[in-house]
């Protein structure tokens, strides 16, 4: 460990660049995944309510839907080939020394975001022509699809925080590679099943808010209803679970990643009766202004019991965990996160009362308002989780493995910074136009669904129900099919 | 064959299935740029978004395959290529993004000057980000990196690096042009069929004589590539690549056109098999054999498992997925979107 604490000291001008860059492209891309990974369930079970019941209504959502799908998918592909490249570019040493240990979680994911490609092409091309349970049976496994994409990185990503699998010879490789064990390292399930749920409620508050906007402006017919309440009610149903698996991650955190922990509760001492801080903040003597205190109650949270010990920063040399500064944005991001959560819980029990109480939807609009701040505030939770295990794991890239700074590349620090500077730029356009792309197609929307209110009518295609012959718009193929 | 072996092979086809499909993608970019005025290349665009819509995103994905199995199969090879070849890789990968982005927001867009800076951006990186492949591919192939080779233009910028780019380039065009073509006979626009059908020509005559400068060049600037090609199986897939060269000519020069797709796939697949195979044993000639350069055992075997599991499930998937482009079955939604000027469902 002596030349570790020597590598520390003269920490290479390139760390700063190479995390930047990996920090922005990763917090730009996540945005992109609960749609990735949530949506097309969300559509589906739009898709399959409206087959089943003959609603035209629920088709029209879904396959709205999927072309929101489509987009997404398109720039969360770009995005994904940023990262595959910035491994390589930015952690050569990481890919060098440990890609054969965990690289196959990456396989499965390669190979299961190769079907969802094939699938969503299928599901979203075949509206018109293909026959319409043939279509949805097409779309049925694309959840699966993406369930499977999130364990290969899940998997990859559990195995920084707890790496396992592997011995290291005299020289410090590692060898006796067992990748069974690689895969499902401690962390793998609390972090999974949290992610994946994570994903489900993002997308369905996400969609759902923007429903509420649309109830919220007076728009209250049945299409608004319907797109409020499937996503609403999976996101629902979803948000009880996630608390529970959220206090299992914390707790596993601890467990297995005590230094972790310590940071995200700015623990300084190891101790027994260890308050619990609500944001506050960390000095470098360990001592904690501002934030309000609960006696005993982080004690009680990791073990049951006041007298549970939690360890604390300083169990381990300053150099092996985070800095002051980062736990304390650890600690926030932690508290942030935690806090939406239990919003979002409260936000849920008024909804099931009403349903319970009188089977409708709530009529207050401050629920259509607290329903639609719901989306964003998920997405909040979602980079607040992010940073959280990752800055939290700092300053290892592989926990007590490898230091981020053995990891980076030698490529010189300006052509770094430059890089950052051209991906910002290009990011920031490219999101931009995301979000001017769909804005754009939910007006042409609207306008299409006003005109043929007006025409009372269903003439326009959009409001046609996706499968079958067209009404009189429709002209017809170069095969002369309707 | 060893398991590093097969996973070795597994790379090369998968580099050449991207070099095919993400190839003809590049290829309608180059055709892209070429088009002329919004109004004279109006319709060769109409027909390039169109065709390719449907199987855009899956001829992305064969990259990050690509990429993983470097990184999982064979880590130090990964490492050295990415350490060494720093900038020509940035290049790239920036190039992809603002390729994707360029041709994702390009249809939904609807103001010209829009859609101009999107098509712009869309064309000029897909000439961009094969050449930088290209470059760095032909970097590998010379030998001029090893392990612990800092980052240098020396590497990537050198006779066979620029000659591998510039076929790259090429490459992609002909795939593209010989795609387009077939593609205009289903979309029935004998006008767009001639079109391509004359660039392909003209393309694959460039191609051919690239190919044979390129051949030239290695002799001097990478021995061990051009032992291996023109030496056992090396020397017998530049045979097939030269044959297939010949067939998809004499296919375009029939004025139908039906199997110039097979044959022009043929052809590339053939030539990129050609110099992974002439690099055996070696990653890199000279600096890194497979075997140095091989995983841990254990990964390799899982990987292979995985690949073969996954193999079961996509191959199917993705003939398919094809099987119903070609037929016509995947077509976007509306009719009016059509009508209303050309592009269909945002980001379809």
């Amino acid at each position: 460990m002596h030349t570790t604490l020597h590598l520390l000291a003269e920490a290479p001008p390139q760390m700063l660049p190479a995390r930047s860059l990996m920090a922005f492209t990763l917090a730009s891309h996540i945005i992109l995944v609960p749609m990735g990974v949530a949506l097309p369930l969300i559509t589906l079970i739009m898709h399959g309510y409206g087959l089943r019941r003959g609603d035209a209504t629920a088709l029209l959502l879904a396959r709205r839907w999927s072309a929101v799908m489509a987009v997404q998918f398109a720039i969360g592909v770009v995005t994904g080939t940023v990262l595959s490249f910035e491994f390589g570019l930015l952690w050569p040493g990481l890919m060098g020394r440990w890609g054969d240990v965990f690289g196959i979680g990456f396989g499965v994911e390669a190979w299961a975001f190769f079907l969802e490609a094939v699938l969503i092409a299928i599901y979203l091309y075949g509206w018109r022509r293909l026959p319409a349970r043939t279509h949805f049976l097409l779309g049925l496994p694309l959840p699966a699809t993406a369930l499977l994409g999130a364990f290969g990185i899940l998997a990859a990503n559990s195995w920084m925080n707890t790496p396992r699998g592997f011995s290291l010879d005299s020289e410090g490789n590692p060898v006796d590679v067992d990748v069974w064990k690689a895969i499902f390292t401690p962390m793998f399930g609390p972090q999974y099943w949290h992610f994946v749920v994570a994903m489900l409620l993002t997308a369905g508050y996400v969609v759902a808010g923007v429903y509420a906007v649309g109830w919220l402006r007076g728009r209250r017919d049945r299409y608004h209803r319907l797109g409020f309440t499937v996503p609403f009610t999976v996101a629902a149903v979803f948000t009880p679970v996630q608390f529970m698996l959220g206090d299992a991650i914390a707790r596993a955190v601890f467990q297995k990643q005590p230094v972790k922990f310590a940071a995200m509760e700015i623990v300084w001492n190891t101790d027994t009766h260890v308050p619990e801080y609500l944001f506050g903040r960390l000095h470098p003597d360990g001592t904690v202004t501002g934030g309000i205190k609960i006696p005993q109650l982080d004690s009680i949270l990791a073990g049951f019991r006041p007298d549970t010990e939690v360890h604390g920063l300083t169990s381990v040399p300053a150099e092996n965990r985070p800095t002051v500064a980062q736990a304390t944005l650890i600690h926030w991001t932690f508290d942030i996160m935690v806090g939406i959560g239990s919003v979002l819980v409260l936000l849920v029990v008024w909804y099931a009362f009403v349903w319970w109480r009188r089977r409708r939807l709530p009529a207050s609009p401050w629920f259509y308002r607290s329903a639609a701040c719901a989306g964003v505030a998920s997405v909040i939770a979602v980079e607040c989780g992010w940073i959280t295990t990752e800055v939290g794991r700092q300053p290892w890239i592989v926990y007590e493995n490898m230091r981020v700074a053995e990891a980076v590349t030698g490529a010189r620090a300006g052509s770094l910074w430059t890089m950052f500077a051209v991906v910002v730029v290009v990011y920031v356009l490219i999101f931009g136009s995301f979000l001017a792309v769909l804005l754009k197609m939910r007006t042409r929307w609207r306008l299409d669904d006003e005109r043929s209110r007006e025409a009372d009518t269903m003439t326009t295609p959009e409001t046609d129900t996706p499968y079958g012959p067209r009404s009189a718009v429709a002209a017809p193929t170069e095969d002369g099919r309707p | 064959m060893t398991a590093a072996g097969v996973v070795a092979a597994v790379l090369l086809l998968a580099v050449a299935a991207y070099t095919c499909a993400g190839g003809t993608d590049y290829g309608a970019g180059f055709w892209d740029l070429t088009a002329g005025g919004a109004e004279r290349g109006k319709r060769p665009r109409w027909l390039i978004d169109h065709a390719m819509a449907p199987v855009w995103e899956v001829n992305n994905v064969w990259l990050i395959f690509v990429l993983v199995i470097m990184w999982t199969g064979f880590p130090e090879f990964f490492q050295t290529v990415f350490s060494s070849m720093w900038l020509p890789l940035a290049l790239a990968v920036i190039g992809i993004v603002l390729r994707g982005a360029g041709f994702a927001l390009r249809k939904p867009t609807r103001r010209i000057a829009g859609r101009r800076v999107y098509g712009a951006v869309f064309a000029i990186a897909s000439l961009l980000t094969p050449f930088f492949l290209g470059a760095a591919a032909g970097g590998i192939a010379s030998g001029r990196v090893g392990p612990g080779t800092e980052p240098t233009a020396h590497a990537w910028f050198n006779p066979t690096s620029v000659f591998f780019g510039l076929l790259a380039v090429v490459g992609t065009a002909l795939l593209g042009a010989v795609f387009l073509a077939a593609d205009a006979v289903r979309y029935e626009a004998p006008d767009l069929h001639a079109y391509f059908r004359r660039r392909a020509l003209a393309t694959l005559a460039a191609f051919a004589v690239l190919g044979a400068v390129t051949l030239v060049v290695a002799h001097a600037d990478a021995p061990h590539l051009w032992h291996g090609l023109t030496h056992g199986a090396g020397l017998a897939l530049l045979v097939l690549a030269v044959l297939a060269t010949l067939v998809t000519a004499w296919l375009l020069l029939r004025t139908s056109g039906a199997w110039s797709r097979p044959a022009a796939v043929v052809l590339m697949a053939s030539a990129v098999i050609a110099w992974g195979v002439a690099q055996r044993p070696y990653l890199i000639p000279g600096r890194l054999t497979v075997a140095e350069a091989a995983g841990a055992p254990s990964t390799l075997h899982w990987l292979l498992i995985v690949t073969v599991v996954a193999a079961v499930l996509v191959f199917p998937a993705v003939a398919f997925l094809y099987r119903l482009d070609t037929r016509g079955t995947l077509e976007p939604l509306t009719d009016a979107d059509l009508r209303r000027g050309g592009d269909p469902e945002p980001g379809a």
